[in-house]
C-alpha cells in the first residue's frame, strides 16, 4: 500500500483554534450581536438561495453533473494538473508547486520581492488565508492589502473573517464606521454609517492602490486543465482590478480546483452563484489564461498548493471533501453555525463543510486537546447541509466517519462501538436520510419515556450504549427551525462544552 | 538528486489515489442545453434580468444606434469618452464631447480620468441577464477599460443573446481574456444591504439592438 501524504504541518497556517469548539462556541454563544446578525444574514441567503434554485428546472441535474465532474476530477488529478501546468505554460504563464503552506508562502515571497515592490493587493481568496499568506509577507516586510470590501474590514480591525462568502458579516454598520474612522488615513470624520457611504470610503481608499499597484495575489474558483483558463468569480469589482492592472499576477489554487474542460464552466457557472449569493450570476466573473499582450498583467504565476489536500484525498470518504466549491451555502443551512458564528471552528473553513475539510487538511493531532477533534461533533447531523450542497458533498456521514476515525485514535469505549455501528449506517447515505426523515418513526420506535432503550438493526449498536432520545414527531429540520430546537441545540453546546472529551455524543 | 515539489506532489496524489478503487465516472449532462428562445421571449427575459440587477435598458434599431448612444451618454453628463480602437465609429456620430481611443499604453489613471466608455459585447446569457466582453476583440478592447471608468455604455446585439449559460459559453474563444458582467458593481458586505459600485462602474448602460 502506498504511503500516507503528510497533512498541512503542524502549527502553520490556519486550519487550527486554541480552544476546542464547544468551548469557542460557548462563548460566542454569549454573543448576542453576533447571533442577530448572522441569524439575520443566514435566513436571507437561504430564502434567495431558495428562490434562484427553484426557478431552474433542472437544478437537480445540475448538482448530479457537477458532483460526477468533481468525481471524475478526483480520479484523473495527476494528469489533469499537468495538463493544466502544460496549458499555462503555453500561454506565457509560470507554474509553480507547493508541498504545504510554509512552502507556498516563501514561493509567493519570492515573486514579489523579485517585482522590487513591498505591497501587493490581495483579492479575497481562501486558499492565501489558510496558509496565512499576509501574516508571513509582513513578517519579510510585504504589505498585503485585502481589497474585498469585507475582507478589508476584517484586516482593519485585526479581526478574523467569520463566514466564507460574507466574512464581516458578525460587524454591524456602526462597528465597521467606527473601524474606518480608525484605521483609513484621511477618511472624513462626518462617514456617516449608512452602507452606501461606508462603501464609498472604502472605494476611494482603495481606488488610489488599484491604480499603482505592482503587483496582485489572488485565488482561483477554477482552472480549466484542458485551456489553462483560469477563473476568479466576484461581486465588486476588486477582484477584476486586482487581476487585470498590476503588471505581475500570482494566484495560489489548490490542486483540488481544476477542472478538466472549458465546458464543465456551463455547470459551475449556474451551480456556484445560485447556491452562494443567491445570484442567478455574480456581478463579474474573469477568465483568463496565461499572459494575453498588451491586455493585463505581463507575468502570470500559478502556486498548486498541496497542503493536505493529497492526504484528504487519501481516505476514500473524505476525498469527497475536496469536491466542495466553498460556496457556503452548508454553513447558512446549519443550526449549529447559526448559533456559534465561524469563529467557533477556529479554522478558515467554518461550517458543517469546516468541520470536515479541516480536520482532514489538517489532522486530528493526538493531543487530547486538540480542537480539530473536536470539530467533527460541531454538528445536529441533520442533514439540511447535505440537502444544500450544490455538489451533493455527503457531510453528516463524513462527519460521523471522523467522529469514528477519532474516537478510533483515542479509546475504547462503548462509545467507540456505538460510533462504529453509526459509521456503518451513515456510510449507506439513502438509508440515514430515510430513517432521519421518516417523521413520527421514532415514536413509533421509542417506548413511553421518549427514549429508544433499543434499537433496531443497524442502528442497536448505537443504542446498546445509551439510551438514545426520541426523535420528535417533526422532521428533524423542521424541529431544528423551532424554539425547542434552538434552546436544544444551545443547551447541547453548553453541556458539550464541559463532556467533549468523555462524551462527545453530547455535543449533537 | 533533490526531489522537486513538483515531483513530490504529483507523487502523492498518485498515491493518494492507489490506496483506493477508483470507479469510473460518466457525467451525466442531463441538464439543458442547446436552447433557442424566439427573439421576442430572449428580449423579454434578458431585460427582466438586466433590469433585476439594476442595470439600465435601452432597445432601438441598428440604424439608431448613435443616436441612443449620444443620448444616453448625455443624460449621463459623460464629456469625455474612451472607446476600444476597433469601435465602429458610426456609433460615436452623435456625441460631441471629448473621444478617447484606448491603447495597451494608457495608464490605469488616464482611463480613470474618463466619465465613462463605450463598447460591444461578445454574447450574453438572457437567463442571467450576464454580458460577454472578449477582452481579445478591437471593439470591446482592454479588460481595465471597461472596467476603471465610472460608467459602462454596451452595445448587445439580440441576435447574440443566448438563452442560457451553457449556450452562451459555447460561443466563447476559452484562451481569451473574458469578463462576465451581470449588472454594475455590487457588494452586500454591510449587514446585506445591497449597494452599487464598490470598485467596478457604478452604471451599466445595456443598449440592445433588436434588429442585429
Ligand atoms: S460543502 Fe457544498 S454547500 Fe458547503 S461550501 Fe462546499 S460546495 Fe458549498
Amino acid at each position: 500500500m502506498p504511503a500516507v501524504p503528510p497533512r498541512s504541518p503542524y502549527g502553520t497556517g490556519h486550519l487550527r483554534g486554541e480552544r476546542t469548539f464547544p468551548e469557542a462556541a460557548h462563548d460566542e454563544l454569549g454573543n448576542e450581536q453576533l447571533r442577530r446578525n448572522l441569524g439575520r444574514a443566514t435566513h436571507s441567503i437561504r430564502a434567495k438561495r431558495l428562490d434562484v434554485t427553484g426557478e431552474l428546472p433542472d437544478w437537480e441535474q445540475l448538482r448530479d453533473a457537477g458532483s460526477a465532474i468533481k468525481t471524475d476530477t478526483m480520479n484523473r488529478l495527476p494528469g489533469l494538473l499537468e495538463q493544466l501546468e502544460r496549458k499555462v505554460t503555453e500561454h506565457g504563464g509560470t507554474v509553480h508547486w507547493a508541498r504545504d503552506g510554509v512552502e507556498a508562502n516563501e514561493i509567493v515571497t519570492r515573486l514579489v520581492r523579485r517585482t522590487g515592490s513591498d505591497e501587493v493587493l490581495k483579492v479575497k481568496s481562501m486558499a492565501t488565508q489558510e496558509i496565512g499568506l499576509n501574516e508571513h509577507l509582513a513578517s519579510q516586510g510585504i504589505a498585503a492589502l485585502e481589497t474585498d470590501l469585507a475582507e478589508l474590514i476584517v484586516q482593519l480591525a485585526d479581526d478574523r473573517p467569520s463566514h466564507i462568502l460574507v466574512p464581516a458579516i458578525h460587524r454591524n454598520r456602526d462597528e465597521i464606521r467606527e473601524i474606518f474612522l480608525r484605521r483609513i488615513p484621511g477618511v472624513d470624520p462626518a462617514l456617516g454609517a449608512a452602507p452606501a457611504e461606508l462603501a464609498a470610503a472604502a472605494r476611494a481608499y482603495l481606488r488610489e492602490k488599484f491604480m499603482t499597484a505592482e503587483v496582485a495575489v489572488s485565488g482561483a474558483n477554477f482552472g480549466i486543465a484542458e485551456t489553462g483558463t483560469l477563473s476568479v468569480v466576484e461581486s465588486e469589482g476588486n477582484g477584476r482590478m486586482c487581476l487585470t492592472l498590476p503588471e505581475t499576477l500570482i494566484t495560489v489554487m489548490g490542486i483540488e480546483k481544476v477542472l478538466p474542460r472549458f465546458q464543465d464552466l456551463e455547470v459551475f457557472l449556474q451551480l456556484l452563484p445560485r447556491s452562494s449569493t443567491g445570484e442567478r450570476m455574480n456581478p463579474y466573473t474573469s477568465l483568463w489564461t496565461g499572459v494575453t499582450p498588451g491586455d493585463g498583467p505581463q507575468e502570470f504565476h500559478l502556486v498548486l498548493l498541496d497542503n493536505g489536500r493529497t492526504a484528504a484525498l487519501a481516505d476514500t470518504i473524505g476525498r469527497e471533501a475536496l469536491n466542495c466549491i466553498r460556496c457556503s451555502a452548508c454553513l447558512n443551512v446549519c443550526p449549529v453555525y447559526e448559533r456559534t458564528g465561524g469563529h467557533a471552528y477556529g479554522s478558515t473553513y467554518p461550517g458543517p463543510i469546516g468541520a470536515v475539510l479541516t480536520p482532514q487538511l489538517a489532522g486530528m493531532h493526538a493531543a487530547k486537546d486538540d480542537p480539530n477533534s473536536s470539530l467533527p461533533y460541531a454538528s445536529s447531523l441533520c442533514g439540511a447541509c447535505f440537502d444544500a450542497c450544490p455538489v451533493k458533498i455527503d457531510i453528516p456521514s463524513l462527519l460521523v466517519e471522523l467522529r469514528h476515525q477519532h474516537t478510533e485514535q483515542s479509546k475504547t469505549t462503548a462509545e467507540k462501538l456505538a460510533m462504529t455501528a453509526a459509521a456503518a449506517v451513515m456510510k449507506r447515505p439513502k438509508l440515514f436520510t430515510a430513517a432521519q426523515r421518516t417523521a413520527g418513526l421514532g415514536r413509533v420506535l421509542a417506548g413511553r419515556d421518549g427514549t429508544f432503550s433499543r434499537l433496531p438493526p443497524p442502528f442497536q449498536g448505537w443504542s446498546d450504549s445509551r439510551d438514545t432520545p426520541a426523535p420528535p414527531p417533526q422532521s428533524f429540520r423542521s424541529w431544528f427551525a423551532s424554539a425547542d430546537g434552538a434552546a436544544t441545540m444551545r443547551a447541547a453546546a453548553e453541556e458539550g462544552a464541559r463532556h467533549t472529551d468523555d462524551d462527545p455524543q453530547e455535543a449533537q | 538528486m533533490t526531489t522537486t515539489a513538483r515531483e513530490t506532489v504529483l507523487r502523492r496524489v498518485q498515491d493518494a489515489l492507489a490506496r483506493s478503487d477508483r470507479p469510473e465516472v460518466t457525467v451525466p449532462r442531463g441538464y439543458r442545453t442547446g436552447r433557442s428562445l424566439p427573439d421576442g421571449e430572449r428580449l423579454a427575459l434578458f431585460t427582466d434580468r438586466l433590469v433585476d440587477y439594476k442595470a439600465q435598458v435601452r432597445t432601438c434599431t441598428a440604424g439608431a444606434t448613435a443616436t441612443v448612444i449620444a443620448e444616453v451618454l448625455r443624460a449621463r453628463g459623460a464629456r469625455k469618452i474612451g472607446v476600444p480602437p476597433g469601435l465602429d465609429p458610426a456609433w460615436l456620430a452623435g456625441y460631441d464631447g471629448e473621444l478617447r481611443t484606448d491603447s495597451p499604453d494608457l495608464p490605469a489613471p488616464r482611463l480613470d480620468a474618463l466619465d465613462g466608455v463605450v463598447t460591444a459585447s461578445a454574447v450574453s446569457c438572457a437567463e442571467t441577464g450576464t454580458i460577454f466582453l472578449d477582452g481579445a476583440a478591437a471593439d470591446q478592447g482592454r479588460r481595465a477599460l471597461t472596467l476603471v471608468p465610472d460608467l459602462h455604455v454596451c452595445v448587445v446585439d439580440l441576435s447574440s443573446v443566448r438563452t442560457g449559460v451553457p449556450e452562451a459559453l459555447a460561443r466563447l474563444v476559452p484562451e481569451h481574456p473574458t469578463t462576465l458582467i451581470s449588472g454594475p458593481s455590487a457588494t452586500s458586505d454591510i449587514e446585506l444591504e445591497r449597494v452599487e459600485g464598490v470598485h467596478g462602474p457604478r452604471t451599466l448602460e445595456v443598449v440592445i439592438r433588436t434588429d442585429v
